[in-house]
C-alpha cells in the first residue's frame, strides 16, 4: 500500500515536472527524477488515498472521455450567461437550492463540486458533509430531489465511473 | 520563421480587454460590500493571466508564459487569502 | 497556415467571453450572481486564449495548456472560497431571489 502511494506520487509529480520543463534532455530528467523521489518521501500520504489503483485502464478511459463533455457543458454555460447578461431585462430568477451527493471520497466531491460551478447557471456556494448547497441563477426545482436529479446527477453518471 | 497573427486581431483582442478591465474598475470602485471588491479583483487576476499569454505571442517569448503561470498560481492564493480574511479565519 | 486561422478565431472567441465576464460581473445585481458570470465566463475565455497561443506557436502548446489547465482546476476554488465567506459574514440575496435552501438550513441548525 505504501509503495503504491509512493509510486502514484512520483508518477504524477515526474509528469507534472515534464510538462514544466518542457524538455527531454538527459540532466533535465534525471533532475525531475530526483527531486519527485525526494518530495513523495515525504508527501505521498496526504497526497493521495488509493495509490496505484486510481490507474486501471477503465478509469483512465472514462477520466478521458469526461474532457470534452465537460467542455461541451462549459461552453453551453457560456453562451447561457452570454444571453442572460446581453439581454436587455436580465432573465434571471436566482436562489440557493440543497443537493444530495452520492460521491464519498473528498477527491469526488471537489470534482463534482468544481463541475457544478463550470456549467450552466450554477455554482457551489456551501458543502456540509454529503449536502451541497447551489446557487442557481434560473430555479428550476426547489425541492431537494429534483435539483439533486437536474444538477449533479448528470456528472455523477460520469464521476462515479472514476473516481471512488 | 514563425508565422505572423494579422493586425487587425491584436485591434480587436485588446480594445475587448482593456474595455473588460475598465468595467471590472468600476465595479471595484463603485461595489457596495468588500466581496464584490474581491469578485472584480478574481475576474481582473484571470483577465490579466490571459492578458501575460498574449504579451508572450506578442513579444515572441516562451518566458512570459511562465511568469503567467506563476502569477496565477499567486493569484490564486491570494484570493484565498482575502476570502479567509474576510471570514474572520486570519 | 490553418493553425494560425483556428488561432485566431480562439484568440477572438476568448476575448468576447473575458469582455462578456466583466460585463456580467458589471450588470449583474448581487455577488453571488456575479460570481457565476465572472467564474465561467472569464474561466473559459482565459482557456480559449491560451489554446489559441497554443495553435499559433505549436511548440509552447504543452506549457500554455498547463497555464489553461491550472486556471481550470484553480478558478471554482476561488469562487466557492467568495462565495462562501460572502455568505458569512452576510451579504443578503438579491430581493428578486426565490428560495433561500442554505438560510433556512443553518436557521434549524442553531434552533
Amino acid at each position: 500500500m505504501k509503495v503504491s502511494k509512493w509510486l502514484y506520487t512520483v508518477l504524477v509529480l515526474l509528469l507534472l515536472w515534464l510538462f514544466l520543463t518542457g524538455s527531454t534532455s538527459m540532466e533535465e530528467v534525471i533532475a525531475g527524477i530526483v527531486v519527485s523521489v525526494l518530495i513523495a518521501l515525504f508527501a505521498s500520504d496526504i497526497f493521495t488515498e488509493k495509490g496505484l489503483k486510481n490507474l486501471t485502464p477503465k478509469k483512465i478511459v472514462c477520466a478521458i472521455l469526461y474532457i470534452p463533455y465537460l467542455f461541451w457543458e462549459m461552453i453551453k454555460a457560456n453562451l447561457d450567461v452570454a444571453y442572460r447578461v446581453l439581454h436587455p431585462k436580465m432573465p434571471i430568477r436566482p436562489g440557493i437550492v440543497m443537493v444530495k451527493t452520492r460521491m464519498k471520497s473528498d477527491l469526488g466531491k471537489l470534482m463534482v463540486a468544481s463541475s457544478i460551478t463550470l456549467t450552466p447557471g450554477t455554482f457551489t456556494l456551501e458543502v456540509d458533509g454529503d449536502t451541497f448547497f447551489i446557487h442557481w441563477i434560473n430555479v428550476k426545482a426547489e425541492d431537494v430531489e429534483g435539483a439533486s436529479e437536474q444538477i449533479p446527477g448528470k456528472f455523477e453518471k460520469c464521476l462515479l465511473r472514476f473516481l471512488d | 520563421m514563425s508565422a505572423q497573427v494579422s493586425g487587425l486581431i491584436w485591434i480587436v483582442y485588446f480594445m475587448l480587454v482593456t474595455a473588460g478591465i475598465f468595467l471590472l474598475a468600476l465595479r471595484f470602485i463603485f461595489g457596495p460590500t468588500a466581496s464584490d471588491r474581491v469578485v472584480a479583483v478574481d475576474g481582473m487576476t484571470t483577465v490579466t493571466t490571459a492578458l501575460l499569454v498574449i504579451l508572450a505571442l506578442f513579444f515572441r517569448r516562451v518566458i512570459y508564459i511562465d511568469v503567467a503561470l506563476v502569477y496565477a498560481v499567486l493569484a490564486f492564493i491570494a484570493v484565498l487569502a482575502i476570502a479567509r480574511y474576510l471570514e474572520g479565519g486570519l | 497556415m490553418w493553425n494560425v486561422i483556428v488561432g485566431e478565431i480562439l484568440l477572438v472567441i476568448g476575448a468576447i467571453f473575458l469582455f462578456l465576464g466583466s460585463l456580467g460581473i458589471f450588470r449583474l445585481p448581487d455577488v453571488y450572481n456575479r460570481l457565476q458570470a465572472g467564474t465561467k465566463c472569464t474561466t473559459l475565455g482565459a482557456f480559449s486564449t491560451v489554446l489559441g497561443v497554443g495553435f499559433i506557436e505549436p511548440h509552447w502548446m504543452v506549457k500554455s495548456l498547463l497555464v489553461g489547465v491550472f486556471l481550470l482546476l484553480t478558478n471554482p476554488v476561488s469562487a466557492h472560497a467568495i462565495g462562501r465567506a460572502s455568505y458569512r459574514i452576510g451579504v443578503k440575496l438579491w430581493k428578486g431571489s426565490v428560495v433561500d435552501k442554505l438560510g433556512e438550513y443553518r436557521e434549524g441548525k442553531n434552533a
